[in-house]
């Protein structure tokens, strides 16, 4: 039933906002909608609609909040707002419940608002997760978190965006921005699986259902498929990532026995499907990347050239640098070290790479595949001293530590 | 009653720190792991912190119109706070007893590293005078 | 990105402080209450700690048998950590222009005392994003 109350969850929110434009009052509502069914299904039984009882009981919470003065005088303004730009809209789709999903994924990512704003609100109102849950995943006080939501809820409200689904043309660049917050928020879970899991709320598995969620919505669109499947090769190889003790351990050294298969199936299945449909973007390209990697069944059977020419297009269709860096290292793979040190060489001077322990952490480890051991050694220490992560700096010096040792690597392929 | 224990470091010590064999390296963040973890199941732990290496280390001032003024040039002798731990404590003896164990943290050569750690008391609440 | 912004100031400075009016002390503490408040609501401040005097200060280190040794001596030039402000930014930028508005606070007869505001990046216990 929790599973049910959190599918229905921002279905009954769209709703009720679209009836009532105030999404503060319409988010109280509908919690106290949920826990009003949390409360009395067990014993009554579920509903035969249960999308129907909740937006009920919520819309008589909004009614009864709504016919205080202040609040009525405070909605008179809003749709007198509103209603000059509801009126324009007269040609936008019906309002579904996928619509009304859909329409507060678009509004929780209002470029207004920033990447941590954005975040923070998508998981609240379309994730369903508490304040204290996400404060706990991003390790800030709860009262810092609900100040964010207020915040953004504040943003959005004062931008007068109103709640329908933007205009076809804004549509693509409003989905990029979609995209990106899904992409953020599981980048930051990804990342923080490592060693003891200090939150209930796994974000990466958030990340994929919301995501999911996304896709079941836009069926066609080939850049969600993408993103979806880039999310599950990557979080196939979760298991792997961390060693006995808690440390790092890089790709070519996982074990791979410990991948997820039927994720990393999923993911192919979902690439494929989108890649014959024609479009090509940056998500599927990373995602083909990951898939690439996860297809070999050893680190030495990995189809460098395959994941080089397409680091080849993903540099074309993508300003990242973090790009040029995986790029540099897949020609080096192909081509030799030196080819991949002269790469990082043009990186030099892009002043977003500048002092970032990434750079020399690559250059560090291209230097002692071309057997220059003091540099690397060099460029590993650098790059520990960069890092603000404490698994990765932990890597950096252990791998410093095993230059300075002398030993003749064993670990470089 | 909360303390702070620090560590702290000039830059020559963090650099030396960088350098550290594997098996020291590891022995010392195998010693954190479990420290922290005891300090954390026993309830004791309120914070524990890491500070990234001093080379970003910035000191800011308010400029002419408020905006920041940066420098980055430090005199070679300063310390850099490096982590703290805080911890709830009953009186100081037992907070310099903590601090006696962050301290015997293994070094390299395996050896208690000896470090000094600096204990303070944390305000919970502002001083009478300035109520 | 969490940084954390480190006041700090020598014995002389904190005794200086001492022989503030009344009215200045209570100035100087309004403000940072006020600055709080305006971090808190922008959903920015993570942790405030305040230290107690310098006075209360010992470093200890592990004794031979493990048992603490304690030193409260410390050279005159010492800077002590006087409190931090652990703040949740979206840039650099904007942890140094926090730490200048630190900076301005008021002193004696309100004027800013442009005190030296360390900016430290935080360690986190995450990895870098998936390559």
């Amino acid at each position: 039933m929790e599973h049910l109350l959190r599918e229905l969850a921002p279905q009954v929110l769209g709703a009720v906002i679209r009836r009532f434009h105030d999404f503060s009052s319409a988010e109280d509502a509908v919690q106290e909608a949920l826990l009003a069914a949390a409360l009395q299904w067990p014993r009554e039984g579920v509903p035969d609609n249960p999308r129907g009882w909740l937006i009920q009981v919520a819309a008589r919470r909004m009614t009864d909040y709504l016919r205080s003065e202040e609040a009525r005088r405070r909605r008179e303004f809003e749709v007198a707002i509103e209603s000059g730009q509801m009126a324009t809209a007269a040609d936008s789709a019906p309002e579904t419940d996928r619509d009304d999903t859909l329409t507060l994924v678009f509004m929780c990512c209002h470029p207004a608002l920033t990447p941590s704003s954005a975040i923070a609100l998508t998981l609240r109102a379309v994730g369903g997760l508490t304040t204290a849950e996400i404060a706990n995943a991003f390790l800030v006080p709860e009262a810092t978190m609900a100040q964010r939501i207020s915040r953004a809820k504040a943003s959005i409200k004062a931008s007068g965006v109103p709640f329908q689904m933007p205009s076809s043309r804004e549509q693509d660049e409003r989905l990029r921005t979609v995209l990106h917050v899904l992409y953020l928020i599981f980048s930051e879970g990804y990342a923080s699986s490592i060693g003891p899991q200090l939150q209930r709320v796994e974000l990466a598995r958030e990340a994929i259902r919301l995501t999911r969620g996304v896709h079941a919505l836009l069926p066609q669109h080939g850049e969600v498929a993408g993103l979806l499947a880039l999310m599950l090769l990557t979080d196939a190889r979760r298991a792997a990532r961390t060693g006995p003790d808690g440390e790092l351990v890089p790709l070519p050294k996982q074990d791979r026995a410990l991948w997820d298969q039927a994720e990393i199936a999923e993911g192919i299945a979902l690439l494929t499907a989108a890649l014959a449909k024609g479009s090509i973007g940056a998500y599927q390209l990373q995602a083909a990347i990951a898939a690439v990697h996860d297809e070999a069944a050893r680190a030495e059977d990995t189809d460098w050239p395959q994941i080089l020419a397409l680091y080849d297009l993903l540099k074309r269709t993508s300003d990242n640098p973090m790009v040029m860096l995986n790029h540099a290292i897949a020609a080096a793979m192909v081509h030799g070290p030196s080819k991949g040190l002269e790469l990082l060489g043009a990186l030099d001077s892009d002043a977003r790479l500048a002092g970032h322990h990434r750079l020399d952490a690559v250059r560090a480890h291209l230097l002692e595949m071309a057997g220059d051991r003091e540099a690397a050694l060099a460029h590993y220490r650098i790059a520990a001293g960069r890092t603000t992560s404490l698994p990765e700096q932990n890597y950096l010096l252990t791998q410093a530590a095993r230059l300075s040792e002398g030993a003749a690597s064993p670990d470089v392929k | 009653m909360k303390y702070i224990l620090m560590m702290t470091g000039t830059k020559a010590q963090f650099n030396w720190y960088a350098s550290w064999p594997k098996e020291d390296l590891q022995a010392q963040f195998e010693f954190m792991h479990a420290f922290n973890k005891e300090l954390k199941d026993s309830g004791v732990l309120v914070a524990t912190e890491g500070l990234a290496f001093p080379d970003q280390a910035r000191i800011v001032r308010a400029g002419r119109d408020g905006e920041p003024l940066t420098d980055g040039v430090f005199p070679e002798s300063k310390e850099f706070l490096a982590g703290y731990w805080i911890i709830e404590a009953g009186s100081p003896e037992q907070a310099y007893k903590i601090a006696a164990r962050a301290s015997a943290a293994p070094g390299p050569g395996g050896q208690p590293s000896n470090m000094p750690i600096e204990v303070r008391p944390v305000m919970s609440a502002p001083p009478p005078e300035m109520l | 990105m969490k940084y954390i912004l480190l006041m700090t100031g020598t014995k002389a400075g904190v005794d200086t402080c001492r022989a503030w009016s009344p009215s200045d002390v209570q100035a100087h503490f309004k403000f940072l209450m006020r600055l709080n408040k305006e971090l808190s609501e922008s959903g920015e401040l993570v942790a405030n700690e305040p230290l107690a005097a310098p006075d209360e200060a010992r470093v200890v280190r592990a004794g031979k048998d493990g048992t603490p040794v304690t030193d409260g001596v410390f050279p005159e030039s010492k800077e002590f950590l006087l409190g931090y402000w652990m703040v949740d930014v979206e840039s650099p930028e904007r942890a140094y222009q926090i730490a200048a508005r630190l900076s301005a606070g008021p002193g004696p007869g309100g004027v800013p005392t442009n005190m030296p505001i360390e900016v430290r990046q935080m360690m986190s216990r995450k990895t870098d994003e998936p390559a």
